[in-house]
């Protein structure tokens, strides 16, 4: 392990913000902090990096027990939610700036700083200011200043808080093929799961303080272990009484998350469906959401409300059209864990449908789909 | 007519309206007075302006000046730059009674600052022991009260608040962003002032040295309180008041002469505030590209 907290806690005043913070992070990993605001994700970063300190446990970085080591000697990168680039510096200038203090001679200077520029393909910018550039740009001079000294680790907060949504895509995947191509530790922080999902290999949710669940964004999505992960990781609508559907027994829990994936909606004189119809549950469509690829449907179930995704290739359906709506699976939860819940009636029964969304299922369980 | 074009119409006669009584109230107000002052100052000719200015008392009341201005300017900014600094990048008990009492000197009438002084340093002042006791020890002769020292305590009072008030709201934008990346990497306290929080209040504290020059320069009422000897300590203010004071014509004309070399002064450093305020505004521009 590169990175390890062992028990942290962090109180500010009556404000528990990191209670009882244990995991390891292993070297060459990206790893997200995901969580709602407030749980304590920032926290966990700002701690790490020893902007704050912990009221007990210990943060050791390779080894070392870093908790009483300046900020500056812990070997790290951060790159700032806001970025914090020097207003009154040019682009130059502030990749130099950590290089300058520590005393590089000024020609090992240039050429570590012109080789940051290429590698973040912003040569041509040296002496521009910050306000000179875009969103995008100040995000690559910031993850430039933070590598320019060398760490080992790299820490950032939010980092794409700051940009607009139509290059924060762009950014996610430059930021992960960077990352890879330094081959540095990287922990970023995040509230959008789309994000972590999509860059992280390696994502830790945290709620109210707590750590929920460490896992490969896979595992967090396949098995969510807490109720609250079940329901913040996804598209998720939970519902009570879900013992009302065909195939789910009443048992000990609070409540169910139901997945767009794992329902299907289909007319009711789908031919592939002719068998299932009788497993199936009557629903009336609320609303329809254009998503580009897909449509996001709103079912109505007898006052339960779902969301399905529908492909574009299928035909068409309109708002109030009555529909039949068949339920794989559940993720059922209780006081603290989650349970995977298959739908009884389909168990044993090969499903033939092509554009079932169900893939990530397919090899463990008891139904295929081809 | 339609309704925009209306309103545009009757936008345009606020502004007429409004334009009329600045520029009068300006007028009346200032510039002839000023203008009067000038005009009453070459009264008997350019020679006997030149005379009036060259006395002994003038010459010694433009060194004081000078001398009490400077000290102030120097001593204030370094204060205000330390305040400014404390007040916003930290937070501690008793903040905010602080920064109020950095803006009495704004509130309270200079007369008053005066003859605080006079009640701490003077004969019956409670610091009067301490300062004799010091005296003795080293054998000087140190006076504060209706002394030069006194008068430069006065001006220090007076002024002070000028530079931490300009450079605390821009400081408060800011935030601690900077400064603790600047951290993060390892530079100290000084290195992050000098390199990182300074040059965003460059500016901020050019144009309150600028105001403190000014209010430096034209003091009166504490240190009026403060100094009694003609050709000694008094400053072009009193010195001003004094000639004035005597009543006879040729003084009166020689006032207005010594006020015009105030008023010069005056105009100098406001053509240096806008000059910096200009040169900041297009260097910004430039920036913003």
């Amino acid at each position: 392990m590169y990175v390890e907290l062992k028990g942290i806690n962090k109180n500010y005043g009556d404000y528990q913000a990191t209670k009882d913070a244990n995991f390891g992070i292993e070297k060459g990993s990206l790893v997200a902090l995901l969580g709602p605001s407030g749980s304590g994700k920032t926290t966990i970063l700002r701690m790490i990096a020893g902007l704050e300190t912990p009221d007990s446990g210990d943060i050791i970085i390779d080894g070392k027990r870093v908790n009483d080591i300046a900020p500056a000697d812990r070997g790290i990168g951060f790159v700032f939610q806001s970025y914090a680039l020097f207003r009154y510096m040019t682009v130059y200038e502030n990749i130099a700036f950590g290089l300058e203090l520590k005393k590089v001679p000024k020609a090992k200077i240039k050429e570590r700083v012109q080789e940051l520029l290429e590698l973040t393909s912003l040569k041509g910018l040296e002496d521009r200011y910050p306000n000179q550039l875009s969103g995008g740009q100040r995000q690559r001079v910031a993850f430039a200043r933070a590598l320019a000294p060398n760490p080992s680790l790299l820490l950032l907060d939010e980092p794409f808080a700051a940009i607009d949504a139509k290059v924060r895509q762009e950014l996610r995947t430059w930021l992960r093929k960077m990352i890879y191509k330094v081959g540095i530790t990287s922990i970023f922080v995040t509230h959008d799961q789309d994000e972590a999902v999509e860059v992280a290999d390696q994502i830790i949710v945290t709620n109210k303080g707590r750590i929920e669940q460490i896992g490969s964004p896979l595992d967090i999505y396949k098995n969510p272990e807490t109720p609250f992960v079940t329901e913040f990781i996804g598209q998720s609508s939970v519902i009570e009484d879900y013992h009302r559907f065909h195939g789910f027994e009443k048992g000990n829990y609070q409540g169910a998350v139901i997945r767009p994936e794992f329902v299907e909606v289909f007319k009711r004189d789908n031919r592939e469906f002719n068998n299932y119809i009788d497993l199936s549950e009557e629903g009336e469509i609320i609303d329809i959401l254009f998503r580009g690829n897909s449509l996001e449907l709103t079912v109505d179930l007898h006052g339960v409300m779902i969301t399905a995704h529908r492909s574009l290739e299928r035909r068409e359906v309109k708002v109030g059209e009555k529909v039949r709506v068949l339920i794989y699976r559940l993720f059922a939860f209780d006081e603290d864990r989650a349970y995977l819940l298959e739908n009884e009636n389909l168990k044993g029964r090969n499903i033939n449908i092509d554009n079932l969304e169900s893939y990530l299922y397919n090899e463990e369980y008891d139904f295929f789909v081809i | 007519m339609n309704w925009v074009e209306e309103n545009k119409k009757k936008a345009g006669k606020t502004k007429v309206i409004l334009i009329i009584i600045s520029v009068l109230f300006v007028f009346f107000m200032l510039v002839f007075p000023l203008v009067s002052v000038i005009a009453n100052s070459l009264k008997e000719g350019f020679g006997y302006y030149i005379q009036s200015l060259n006395t002994k008392y003038v010459k010694s009341a433009l060194l004081v000046t000078l001398l009490a201005t400077v000290i102030a300017v120097i001593v204030n900014t370094f204060f205000g730059l330390l305040a400014g600094w404390l007040l916003t990048k930290f937070s501690f008990k008793g903040k905010q009674v602080l920064a109020t009492l950095i803006d009495i000197p704004f509130s309270i009438s200079p007369v008053i600052a005066g003859l605080a002084f006079i009640m701490t340093f003077g004969r019956l002042g409670w610091a009067n022991p301490i300062l004799e006791s010091i005296n003795q020890a080293l054998g000087t002769d140190i006076q504060i009260v209706f002394a030069l020292p006194g008068v430069v305590l006065a001006t220090i009072f007076v002024t002070f608040p000028f530079v931490s008030r300009e450079i605390i709201p821009v400081l408060n934008t800011q935030g601690k962003d900077e400064e603790e990346a600047a951290a993060l990497m390892g530079a100290g306290g000084f290195t992050i002032f000098r390199k990182i929080t300074f040059p965003h209040i460059k500016w901020a504290t050019i144009y309150g040295v600028i105001l403190c020059t000014a209010r430096a320069l034209g003091e009166f009422g504490a240190v009026a309180a403060l100094s009694k000897t003609r050709g000694k300590t008094f400053t072009l203010p009193l010195e001003i008041d004094a000639l004035y004071l005597a009543g006879s014509s040729d003084s009166i004309t020689a006032a207005f002469s010594v006020s015009s070399l105030l008023v010069i002064i005056a105009i100098i450093v406001l053509i240096l505030r806008n000059f910096f305020e200009h040169s900041e505004k297009v260097k910004g521009e430039k920036k913003e590209g």
